[in-house]
């Protein structure tokens, strides 16, 4: 309280910084563009990376300017909490394999397949319907070993959510969530826990986020997508996935980018989403950190690309923008005009 | 230790203030107090927080092997399960090879020897169990898939306790790592132990012309029992609540598997995948509940020890 005072009392020169919390997989370009900001401007950004989760706690708590989460809430949840949010980042899940023999991009597994392998059904690589896709390719005769995250996860929720929208005994069984009783397999602690199981483990399949597939330069495979077409995880790929979602008739911005229509459309792609209260306190500092996101929108997209996310296609940065305008109030007045 | 520095060249009688030994046994005793307080609000606190779930689920929260939080159904058996096994397997190859050590480095190992192993044992003991835990998963898990896996399947395979896939995580691993992590603890303390026994004893031992061996298991380790076993059973506290250690290599799958090689889990490590995103009230209720029955199982397992170490005694003839 004081501190506000004292700082609305020095004037918008001594700005505060301000603060954030929620998921992991955004992290590192948040810390980046909070970074470049802060010697713009002078306004830092304080982060704390604790998870989804975590993250939709503390901004219903209000103890932070924002929360961050890998699943977006829908809009009866975004009402109930007096919430706003929209997408920041997109990124992708990537499935990857432990295979001798068995180069990057040269294994092509459709969703249904995908599924049946999470779900314990398929049991070695060899199995007629993997070698069915895979004519050609020499498929040792190992038992497959499923990875999966032991810890509650936004990138659990993509990828489950993925399973749940395409195969039907994967609904029945498991369901989407951050954490699922996994009928196979075993658990890694982080992104990072899988990547080690996976390189480790021969025959093995896990899920990571792209970057840490391309940091560990793990084995990706090629994804039978919507339109029937086997994709390799790319910025592009995830980008197209994207673009082709219709942002502006998803209520609250509740939109999942899974299994998206589209030639080129990476499958298991996601949006990262930033909440923010409908109704802010004070006015100053709400508009300083639309201010800031805005410039993460329009300048940070290098930055992005550098550190393998996808930055927001243009369109939706422009719907993003008119969501601002009309919702996000301060005292009955628009904070961004 | 009278101070003599007194200022009056005359001795003078000291005078015993008459409140200083009721003050100092009453703070002592506050003292004591608040253990068992502390002790309390942590039972209240940890049965509070799982009401919902002890509600939904009753006592059959222990058998149940369910652990869906998306259905919102929850049970504890794997995890309790895996905690057993786990602190199992690492007191059955820490307990034996440290009393070993420790009855070596007291014995027979010339000062020259025992010096620096005994400081070499005292650093181990202090390194962080992430350490163990990432140690295990980047260096020992390729060993034991390797080498160690495939030996026990050749010549033990027999058993269903050595079957399956040679991943290298697993139970046993999770096990062994937790051997290696208590095993420094344990020897630590059982050699302070062992010091201790009055050379007298041991000395009459060899009076009567006893071999060093019949010694050590007659004399010396009998005298100690009791300090020995309150170090095993610090080492066995250690094992049970070990968290990062175990999460990096058992594998952290909801399931009770035939084989050591099988993934599992353990309660520890169940409350460190999941606690920081459970946000269903119920799923976050099971997860206090597992913290719950986690104190309970150590509960028990002190009891049980100091009941045993009371029959020791008495079979024993003497008490220290």
């Amino acid at each position: 309280m004081c501190l506000t005072v004292a700082a609305a009392a020095a004037g918008v020169a001594a700005a505060a910084d301000l603060t954030g919390a929620g998921a992991t997989f955004p992290y590192p370009l948040y810390a980046q563009w909070a970074d470049s900001y802060k010697k713009l401007t002078g306004v830092g950004l304080n982060y704390q990376s604790i998870g989804s989760g975590g993250g939709i706690a503390q901004i219903k708590a209000q103890t932070v300017d924002f929360g961050a989460s890998d699943a977006p809430l829908t809009k009866a949840d975004l009402d109930a909490a007096g919430l706003v949010q929209f997408p920041m980042i997109v990124g992708g899940v990537v499935p990857v394999v432990n295979l001798e023999g068995i180069a990057p991009g040269a294994l092509k597994l459709s969703a249904a397949l995908l599924a049946d392998i999470y779900l314990g059904g398929v049991k070695k690589w060899n199995d007629p319907a993997i070698a069915a896709l895979n004519p050609g390719l020499a498929l040792p005769a190992r038992d497959i070993t499923v990875v999966h995250r032991a810890d509650g996860s936004g990138t659990t929720w993509i990828f489950t959510n993925y399973l749940d929208k395409v195969s039907p005994a994967w609904h029945g069984k498991v369901g989407c969530g951050k954490e699922v009783a996994w009928p196979a397999g075993v658990g890694g602690k982080g992104n990072e826990g899988v990547a080690a199981y996976v390189q480790r483990i021969k025959g093995s399949v896990g899920y990571v986020e792209y970057a840490y597939a391309l940091q560990n330069k793990l084995t990706h495979i090629l994804l039978e997508n919507h339109a029937g077409k086997f994709v390799a995880p790319t910025q592009a790929s995830f980008q197209a996935a994207a673009a082709g979602a219709d942002w502006s008739a998803a209520p609250g911005l509740y939109l999942v980018l899974t299994d998206q229509p589209g030639d080129a459309s990476w499958p298991i792609t996601g949006a990262s989403f930033v909440l923010i209260h409908r109704e802010q306190r004070d006015a100053s500092r709400a508009k300083s950190l639309l201010d800031f996101f805005a410039w993460c929108f329009a300048e940070g997209d290098a930055a992005a690309s550098n550190l393998d996310y996808v930055p927001m296609p243009d369109d939706v940065v422009a719907l993003v923008e008119t969501v601002w305008r009309s919702e996000v109030k301060s005292a009955g007045s628009a904070v961004w005009k | 230790m009278t101070d003599r520095r007194a200022t009056a060249a005359t001795p003078e009688r000291r005078h015993p203030r008459p409140w200083g030994d009721p003050l100092f046994r009453s703070l002592a005793a506050a003292a004591a107090g608040f253990f068992l307080l502390l002790t309390g609000a942590i039972l209240l606190e940890l049965t509070r927080g799982s009401s919902l779930s002890l509600a939904k689920f009753g006592p059959s929260f222990l058998w149940s092997t369910a652990w869906n939080p998306v259905t919102g159904d929850f049970g504890a058996l794997s995890s309790i399960a895996g905690t057993l096994i786990s602190t199992a397997i690492a007191m059955a190859l820490a307990v034996p090879l440290s009393l070993i050590i420790a009855l070596f480095l007291v014995e027979l190992a010339p000062p020259a020897v025992s010096k620096p192993v005994g400081a070499a044992i005292e650093l181990l003991a202090a390194v962080p169990s992430i350490i163990y835990g990432m140690w295990g998963l980047f260096v020992f898990a390729p060993l034991m898939s390797d080498h160690v896996q495939p030996f026990l399947s050749d010549h033990l395979g027999f058993l269903p306790l050595f079957q399956g896939p040679p991943m290298g995580i697993g139970m046993l691993t999770a096990g062994i790592i937790l051997a290696l992590m208590i095993l420094p603890f344990i020897t630590s303390v059982m050699r302070d132990v062992l010091r201790m026994v009055p050379p007298v004893v041991k000395e009459a031992g060899y009076g009567m012309g006893s071999t060093v061996w019949e010694v050590a298991r007659q004399v010396t380790v009998r005298y100690g029992a009791r300090g020995m076993a309150g170090a095993c059973l610090l080492g066995l506290g250690r094992a049970v609540g070990e968290t990062m250690a175990v999460t990096f290599v058992i594998g952290n799958n909801h399931r009770v598997g035939a084989s050591l090689f099988d993934a599992g889990n353990t309660i520890a490590s169940a409350l460190a995948n999941e606690f920081a995103e459970a946000a269903d009230p119920l799923y976050l209720s099971a997860l206090v509940e597992l913290g719950l029955v986690l104190f309970l199982i150590t509960f028990a397992i002190q009891g049980l020890t100091h009941a045993w170490i009371r029959r020791l005694e008495r079979s024993a003839g003497r008490g220290q």
